[in-house]
């Protein structure tokens, strides 16, 4: 007799989620199975909207009142959840299955001590009274909460999210259930934290032996924390298998599409664009008859119209569901590879000089921005990163007169003085400087039609009149490669990526000399945001602009920059050529935030302790001193090093010569 | 906190500045003479003098303005003309007299109206609810005086339940005093329900859409639990400053009804002064009125910002 295999602790059969939409009942979700096993992590990723997060509540039978599950199961560890009675569901989410998610900021009660909250899950559980503020410690010492003891006491707005998000996944493990689902915990979180957050979430998970249903936006993310994957689209399960097999030779041509439109670190802007996927998903409860994605396929033929392919297995414990799959390593590129030709000059167009921005809140002073010197050349990109709270925005909006700078701050264009504030800027000078904002939802005013938003940056900022601001407007909107069939549409019926080409128009209106661009992909599935970025690679060389192209993705700042000034606690730690900061040896803050980037490849990861200290209080000696794993000794807690140019270049600000820098750089495995 | 106290308080002292100068332009100044319009257009010359030299109306604005102030500071608020009595010791007794009438009001139609928004937006879309919303958007747009018509014929002429008249005999007991109060609170108690509802409603609603609430349902907390601590405790909140909000409502309601039902109050001794160009009574009733609004939506802030914890205990430390 041979031995029975394992059953699965999940199993998700043909399942079937519908919303109500006015008095239409809509397919959100159709005929999607898996089943994860015992202590494996499944993740299921694909684009917004495509139906993660209605699946992941499902499995918690938590849908909003207007959805519906209307066919299929789902069992956890054999027993159906969809029909249990609301006390074996309050079962079993007590002992059995815990769910973390996005935006851990409202996730708890804002009114309730942290402790109160985390007890009530030991109360729950049966945990003795007297018993129970000693889990709460020791729960919260378990996702690495410094002074836990402290912590309890704490109200959710006194903790930042990283902390926030420790305590709701100290919440979601401490019954050890069966089953964790996790939705974007990490997204919104900075880099380093996420990368924390992501270890943490990978130890507990072993420790405990729990089996975790991973749902992320994120390729990289979901690569780093899974066993095997599903790829949503169009609430359809497109393609599922090992999670190696499916991010080294996916076998669907969606999931290529996604992957080819990454930045990859080995592929510079200037050696090719970056690959995009055309099209839109379709809209909810779409009535499709053949393949959900064969509008935007490059491969599809006629069968794919009329028949919708099965999920099938391949070769390596694969499923695809492609009329094709064989075709589809072979898929041809969406737009050519061929990068546009740009000119290359070095002449300065903007220099930053000693520019500080001192902020007064509760009467004590925040040191936002401290004695920054950064040249910005014509033409080119110059990126800034760092963690939120390092600086960037301020820099963004002093260099756009949005705030005005401390006394003794210089910023020229053109080697002419900038005036600090935006009202005493002559109009060319405001149209010179443009900004395209992180969310173009609230960038763009969303009861004006396109033609008027456009129209009235270009009359401000070339002071004519209608008629040829009119022809004005739709040369741009040309020019960001949007039809006119968009002239008279107002933002709330563009898609998220069609909103910031309106938003990048616009700040095209007055020909730029510099546009500023404040983490204008972060918003976008990895698709459009490889659109974006070709078109801005495109109208840099067509217009020779320069961009301050702030960004935590490391990623699309390794492809899209010439240079990278790293900030950290308002002070520049690192600026040079991006091929001089990412090839190292780095500064210790940058080595740590390379490390932090999830990639789809492998590697040691250097563990950032703590959070950015406050700018009001930063700490004496090296800006960096408290989270620095390179701190050689009280050198860097008592004197600051200065910024100096160690080649031509490059400036560094450590107090470790970068020679030896280097060397400690290459033992690292 | 404490600095935010202070500037709230700073904020309710100029405000009350500014509507003391406004009302003394308004009731002081306005349309010329003020013993001219006292006395009437067939007052001889001199008798319109020897009263204006009583008044003090014939000297320069601002010192008047300045004397009035300063004499309102020390609780000197004038004569008043038609009852040549102190106005403070006018405004007192009926200021008593009104806030019994607004407390029977507002017990009455708090409870009642909190309870309704919360039972509403737990059966959101349900019956329930959209008998609690419609009904209360109707009582809201009836007049006062509509329904304190209607309320006097049927319940104290027609069933003789209650008195037509607000007042109670000299000397009476609390529950004869309550009793008469009952029916004059109701028409104020009709339009205050529908309002205080609909922003209970609101606010429970968000509560129970709010993560948090998911977060606790999700850990598996019991329904009754997750609606008492994380719903109604986050969602009654800001109704508290709403429910003191309505207090300036209150006041206009109040001279509506205590004219109607023959009430010594405050809305009504304005009314009369009013009537009866009475300027001094009027600009003191006026003016008491603003404080009284201005320090039920302080202690309503206070309040809100003592149980928030957000304000309470500050920011990240
Ligand atoms: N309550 C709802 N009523 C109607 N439609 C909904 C509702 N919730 C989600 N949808 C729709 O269902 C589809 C799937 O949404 P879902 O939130 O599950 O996607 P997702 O993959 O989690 O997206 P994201 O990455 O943006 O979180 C989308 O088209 C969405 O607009
Ligand atoms: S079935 Fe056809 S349309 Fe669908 S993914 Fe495969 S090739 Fe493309
Ligand atoms: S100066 Fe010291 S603390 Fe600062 S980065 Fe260098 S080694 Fe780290
Ligand atoms: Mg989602």
């Amino acid at each position: 007799m041979s031995e029975a295999a394992p059953k699965p602790i999940l199993e998700v059969e043909n399942l079937g989620i519908d919303y109500k939409i006015g008095t239409e009942w809509k397919t959100a979700i159709r005929d999607v199975s898996f089943t994860i096993d015992r202590q494996e992590t499944f993740g299921l990723v694909g684009e917004s909207g495509c139906g993660k997060t209605t699946v992941a509540m499902a499995i918690m039978h938590y849908l909003p009142r207007n959805g519906r599950v209307s066919s299929g199961s789902i069992r956890l560890a054999g027993r159906d959840l969809v029909d249990l009675s609301p006390n074996e569901l309050r079962d079993v989410r007590v002992n059995q299955i815990s769910m973390v998610y996005q935006n851990p900021s409202t996730a708890l009660n804002p009114s309730i001590r942290i402790g109160a909250q985390v007890a009530d899950v030991f109360e729950l559980m049966g945990v003795p009274k007297d018993e129970r503020s000693q889990r709460v410690i020791d729960i919260l010492a378990k996702v690495q909460i410094a002074d836990p003891a402290r912590v309890v006491g704490r109200y959710p707005h006194q903790l930042s999210g990283g902390m926030l998000q420790r305590v709701v996944i100290a919440m979601a493990i401490a019954s050890e259930p069966t089953l964790l689902v996790l939705d974007e915990p990490t997204t919104g979180l900075d880099a380093t934290v996420e990368a924390e957050v992501l270890d943490l979430v990978s130890n507990l998970r072993d420790d405990i032996g729990t089996s975790v249903l991973y749902i992320s936006h994120s390729l990289a993310v979901i690569r780093r924390m899974c066993d095997r994957v599903g790829v949503l689209y169009a609430g359809r399960l497109m393609a599922e298998g090992a999670a190696e097999a499916v991010f080294t030779d996916p076998r669907h041509p969606y999931t290529v599409g996604l992957l080819r439109s990454l930045p990859s670190s080995e592929i510079g802007r200037d050696e090719a664009t970056l690959d995009t996927i055309p099209g839109f998903l379709p809209p909810l409860g779409a009535d499709i008859k053949g393949c959900v994605y064969a509008d935007r396929c490059a491969i599809a033929e006629d069968i794919c119209r009329d028949v919708e392919p099965d999920l099938k297995p391949l070769t390596g414990n694969r499923f695809s569901r492609c009329h094709f799959p064989d075709r589809a390593p072979d898929l041809p590129r969406a737009v050519a590879a061929e990068p546009p030709v740009r000119q290359t000059e070095t002449e300065p167009l903007v220099e930053i000089s000693n520019v500080s921005k001192t902020f007064i809140q509760d009467g004590h002073p925040v040191y936002a921005l401290n004695g920054i010197d950064l040249t910005i050349h014509v033409g080119e990109t110059v990126a800034l990163v760092g963690e939120s709270g390092s600086g960037k925005t301020t820099l963004a909006k002093v260099l756009l007169g949005i705030d005005a700078p401390d006394e003794g701050s210089v910023i020229t264009l053109s080697g002419e003085e900038l005036a600090a504030e935006v009202r005493d800027r002559g109009q060319e000078d405001v149209g010179a400087v443009q900004m395209v904002f992180q969310n173009p939802d609230s960038a763009l005013n969303r009861r004006h039609s396109v033609r008027r938003i456009i129209g009235r940056a270009v009359r401000l900022l070339r002071g004519v009149g209608r008629k040829p601001s009119d022809e004005r407007t739709r040369d741009l909107l040309a020019e960001v490669r949007m039809g006119m069939e968009y002239y008279n549409a107002k933002p709330r019926h563009l898609s998220g990526g069609l909103k910031q080409r309106v938003a990048i128009a616009r700040a095209f209106a007055g020909s730029p000399a510099l546009v500023v661009c404040d983490e204008p992909t972060s918003a976008l599935d990895v698709s459009v945001q490889a659109a974006i970025i070709n078109l801005l690679a495109e109208l840099q060389a067509e217009e020779n602009v320069a961009y301050l192209f702030i960004s935590h993705d490391l990623n699309v700042v390794r492809y899209l920059a010439d240079r990278v000034a790293v900030m950290y606690l308002g002070r520049l730690m690192e600026v040079g050529p991006a091929k001089r900061v990412f090839g190292g040896p780095h500064h210790p803050y940058t080595e740590a935030l390379l490390s932090a980037a999830p990639d789809l490849q492998e590697g040691a990861r250097i563990r950032l302790e703590g959070e950015i200290p406050s700018a009001s209080e930063p700490p004496p000696g090296c800006m960096f001193q408290t989270r620095c794993p390179r701190k050689i000794g009280e050198i860097c807690e008592t004197i600051e090093p200065d910024l100096v140019e160690t080649e031509a270049g490059y400036s560094i600000r450590c107090h470790i010569p970068v020679a030896e820098l280097g060397r400690l750089q290459a033992t690292r495995v | 906190m404490s600095r935010y106290v202070l500037r709230r308080i700073g904020l309710a002292l100029i405000t009350l500045l500014l509507l003391s100068m406004l009302v003394f332009i308004g009731t002081q100044l306005l349309p010329g003479d003020v013993a001219r319009r006292v006395l009437g257009p067939f007052a001889t010359a001199e008798a319109v003098e020897a009263l204006n030299a009583r008044l003090g109306t014939d000297r320069p604005l601002v010192v008047q303005y300045v004397d009035w102030v300063g004499s309102a500071l020390q609780g000197d608020l004038g004569q008043s003309i038609t009852f040549s009595r102190p106005v403070t010791e006018l405004l007192g007794r009926a200021l008593v007299n009104s806030a019994k009438l607004a407390t029977v009001a507002f017990v009455i139609v708090v409870p009642l109206a909190l309870a309704g928004g919360v039972v509403a937006a737990l059966r959101r879309g349900k019956l329930t609810d959209r008998i609690i919303t419609v009904g209360g958007l109707s009582a809201t747009v009836i007049p006062e005086f509509v329904s304190g018509i209607v309320l006097i014929i049927v319940f104290a002429i027609i069933l003789d339940w209650f008195p037509s008249t607000a007042t109670p005999p000299e000397g009476a007991g609390f529950l004869t005093q309550v009793h008469s109060l009952i029916l004059p609170a109701i028409p104020l108690v009709l339009v205050l329900f529908g309002y205080i509802a609909r922003i209970t409603r609101a606010g429970v609603i968000e509560a129970i859409d709010a993560d948090y609430t998911r977060t606790a349902i999700l850990k598996g907390l019991p329904r009754g639990r997750v609606i008492r601590r994380d719903v109604l405790r986050n969602a009654l909140l800001p109704t508290i400053a709403v429910i003191a909000s309505q207090v300036g409502y209150l006041i206009g309601g109040l001279v509506v009804v205590e004219v109607l039902f023959s009430y010594q109050g405050i809305g009504r001794l304005i009314f009369d002064a009013s009537q009866k160009k009475d300027f001094p009574l009027l600009a003191g009733g006026v003016l008491v009125i603003g404080v009284a609004f201005q320090v039920s939506m302080l202690l309503a802030d206070l309040a809100y910002s003592w149980l928030n914890p957000r304000i309470r205990v500050g920011a990240k430390s």
